[in-house]
């Protein structure tokens, strides 16, 4: 593990407005995720978990703060440089998959190359080769509802890697799996996605995958509360 | 992303099925209204297109093609000797009756050529000459004639008889003309033998032909006999339109036929429309996870863009493709009318891809709001 310094967030604050309240769902939060690593976020619902990975990956403006990814400053980057970062720099993997059903595997995992410009044939020969990788080679002309959750997890985690991102980003990734669905997806990511030169933060209520982290922190109320490099530190909420 | 903006549309078969259905029924009511609502107007002028003369002299009061209000014979002469005349000649046409050989009746017009000259013969003969009319009591029959004098259990052929107003005509000719509004078959004959066949009156000219002579228009030449007292002239092409803006400005067929597609159009939207936003709203969540995966906003447009207009050409091939099929079969019927005028696709293109950017303009407003955050909740 390399002690390069992949992400940097540093007292951000970020606030949603509904109606005439204010909710504050990050107050200050500072962390850092280096490159080589899988950083675990944990903390209750509501705690400001994926506010502060949107925000992160520059879906979401925050206030104040100061958040910078492989040494750029999102606070200072316009729209359209902060969705071209994302396009080049960023993969993801959601919580509900959110692949595309009416796509076949091979067809979603290509999107991103193409998003990038890439050529459709160029796009789906190099997706086979990542879905052969995860294991699901013979099954590229499936559509998502032809398969299992895990290998839809699979699919999606495929997605987040075809365009070799540095930072990978996953909220809940395990949620919608049964536990040996989700242990399997986490070997998966750890063997296939972690490399020296790329982080990958994820966000999580499930301490069964918490053991995969090299590190942990901690959230509560909208603040980093603690940093761990062993799982069996953490007081569970 | 084209592509696959297009596969995620086409493999939404339900929405998309109902996408083309819409957007082709929408299209073939317009068509096909439109285009039977031109063929009506058209027959409104078959007189004048059957006829062909460059000038028509009528009465002052006459406002469209079919009003007959007879004038004096004189008539002709004073068009005559207006300057750049080459030559006028009168002409009847009246409805009269006819009585078949069964004792039954039928409506006909009767058209009275220029004894001398048969001008504004028709082209089209399908039996017999039409010099022919030249011999004692005959006349030519149109293609419609022989059709209801079919029904009626009728054949007509070369030599066939029957009385106009008591009067013998014999069959000489067939011909095919173009059918008039109301539907009443064209019995050519010649000017003074229609003037038998109609019952006595003072006056008896119905119009009078004209043309001008060489290096003159026919609009300038209808200008001049124009300033003769009582008369109105009209160039051919003025008199088609002027009877086509009567009927649309003094009958209710436009209102019929433009409820009709106004309908289609109500129709196509509501149809259109609403699948089209239930289609964009199921795939927002998708849209939203490619925007979070760096996808421009443009992108996205571009996507619902070809998605919208991709739907709108298929359907709008299919409900034209269908129209012209309806049309090449009642064609063949001559009945109901049918004219499709490369206008009435052009309008409904037009009215399609209206329905389909107000469609896409819905969808985009959701899609450019989008939050990319939300592929997170
Ligand atoms: N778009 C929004 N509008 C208003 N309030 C929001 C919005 N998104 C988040 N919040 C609020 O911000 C706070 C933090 O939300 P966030 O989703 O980041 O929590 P979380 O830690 O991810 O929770 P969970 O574990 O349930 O996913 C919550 O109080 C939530 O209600
Ligand atoms: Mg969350």
């Amino acid at each position: 593990m390399s002690n390069k310094i992949a992400v940097r967030v540093e007292n951000v604050v970020k606030s949603f407005t509904g109606g005439d309240s204010r909710v504050f769902a990050l107050k200050g939060a500072s962390l850092e995720a280096r490159f080589g690593e899988i950083l675990m976020i944990v903390g209750p619902s509501g705690c400001g978990k994926t506010t502060l990975l949107s925000v992160i990956c520059g879906t979401l403006k925050f206030e104040e703060g100061q958040i910078t990814v492989f040494d750029k400053d999102l606070g200072t980057m316009r729209n359209g440089e902060i969705t071209r970062f994302r396009r080049e720099n960023i993969g993801f993997i959601f919580q509900q998959f959110n692949l595309i059903p009416t796509l076949t595997a091979v067809e979603n995992v290509s999107i991103p190359l193409i998003l990038q410009g890439k050529s459709r044939t160029e796009a789906e020969k190099r997706a086979r080769a990542v879905l052969e990788q995860v294991g699901l080679g013979e099954r590229f002309k499936s559509y998502p509802n032809q398969l299992s959750g895990g290998q839809q997890q699979r699919v999606a985690i495929s997605r987040a890697l075809v365009h070799e991102p540095r930072l990978i980003i996953c909220d809940e990734p395990t949620a919608a799996l049964d536990s040996v669905s989700g242990h399997k997806t986490l070997e998966l990511l750890k063997a296939s996605a972690l490399k020296p030169d790329r982080c990958v933060i994820i966000v999580t209520h499930d301490s069964r995958i918490y053991p995969f982290a090299d590190r942990i922190v901690q959230m509560d109320d909208g603040h980093v509360i603690g940093h761990f490099d062993d799982h069996t530190q953490i007081q569970h909420a | 992303m084209l592509n696959i903006a297009l596969k995620m549309l086409f493999r939404d078969r339900a929405k998309y099925a109902m996408l083309v259905c819409g957007l082709a029924f929408c299209s073939l009511l317009m068509c096909q209204q439109s285009s039977v609502f031109c063929g009506l107007m058209m027959w409104t002028t078959a007189t004048v297109r059957n006829i062909g003369a460059p000038v028509w002299v009528v009465d002052a009061k006459v406002e469209q093609a079919n009003e007959v209000i007879p004038m004096r014979q004189i008539e002709v002469d004073r068009v005559r000797s207006v300057q750049g005349v080459a030559w006028a000649v009168p002409l009847y046409i009246g409805i009269e009756q006819a009585r078949l050989g069964d004792g039954s009746f039928q409506n006909v017009q009767v058209v009275g050529l220029d004894t001398g000259t048969l001008t504004g013969r028709p082209m089209n003969m399908k039996a017999g000459r039409i010099e022919d009319l030249r011999l004692p009591d005959s006349v030519v029959v149109d293609q419609v004639a022989v059709e209801k004098f079919r029904r009626k259990g009728i054949k007509i052929e070369l030599g066939t008889t029957f009385e106009i107003n008591d009067k013998s005509a014999r069959v000489v000719g067939i011909c095919h003309v173009s059918r008039s509004f109301l539907g009443q078959p064209y019995i050519y004959t010649t000017y003074d033998r229609a003037l038998e066949y109609a019952k006595p009156s003072r006056k008896q000219l119905s119009y009078v032909l004209a043309a001008p002579m060489p290096g003159i228009s026919a609009e300038e030449l209808a200008t001049r006999i124009d300033k003769l007292d009582g008369l109105r002239a009209i160039a051919s092409d003025d008199l088609f339109w002027m009877t086509i803006r009567w009927y649309i400005k003094n009958t209710g067929i436009p209102i019929s036929f433009g409820t009709v597609v106004i309908l289609g159009l109500i129709v196509g939207v509501a149809i259109a429309g609403q699948t089209f936003y239930l289609f964009v709203h199921d795939n927002l969540r998708f849209l939203a996870a490619f925007k979070a995966m760096g996808a421009r906003n443009s992108t996205l447009a571009a996507m619902v863009l070809a998605q919208a207009f991709s739907v709108g050409f298929i359907g709008y091939g299919i409900g034209v493709g269908l129209a012209a099929w309806f049309g090449n079969t009642v064609l063949a019927k001559e009945a109901p009318p049918f004219f499709m005028p490369w206008q009435v696709p052009a309008f409904v293109a037009c009215v399609i891809l209206f329905i389909c950017s107000f469609s896409a303009l819905i969808g985009l407003t959701k899609v450019m709001r989008l939050e990319p955050a939300v592929v997170f909740r």
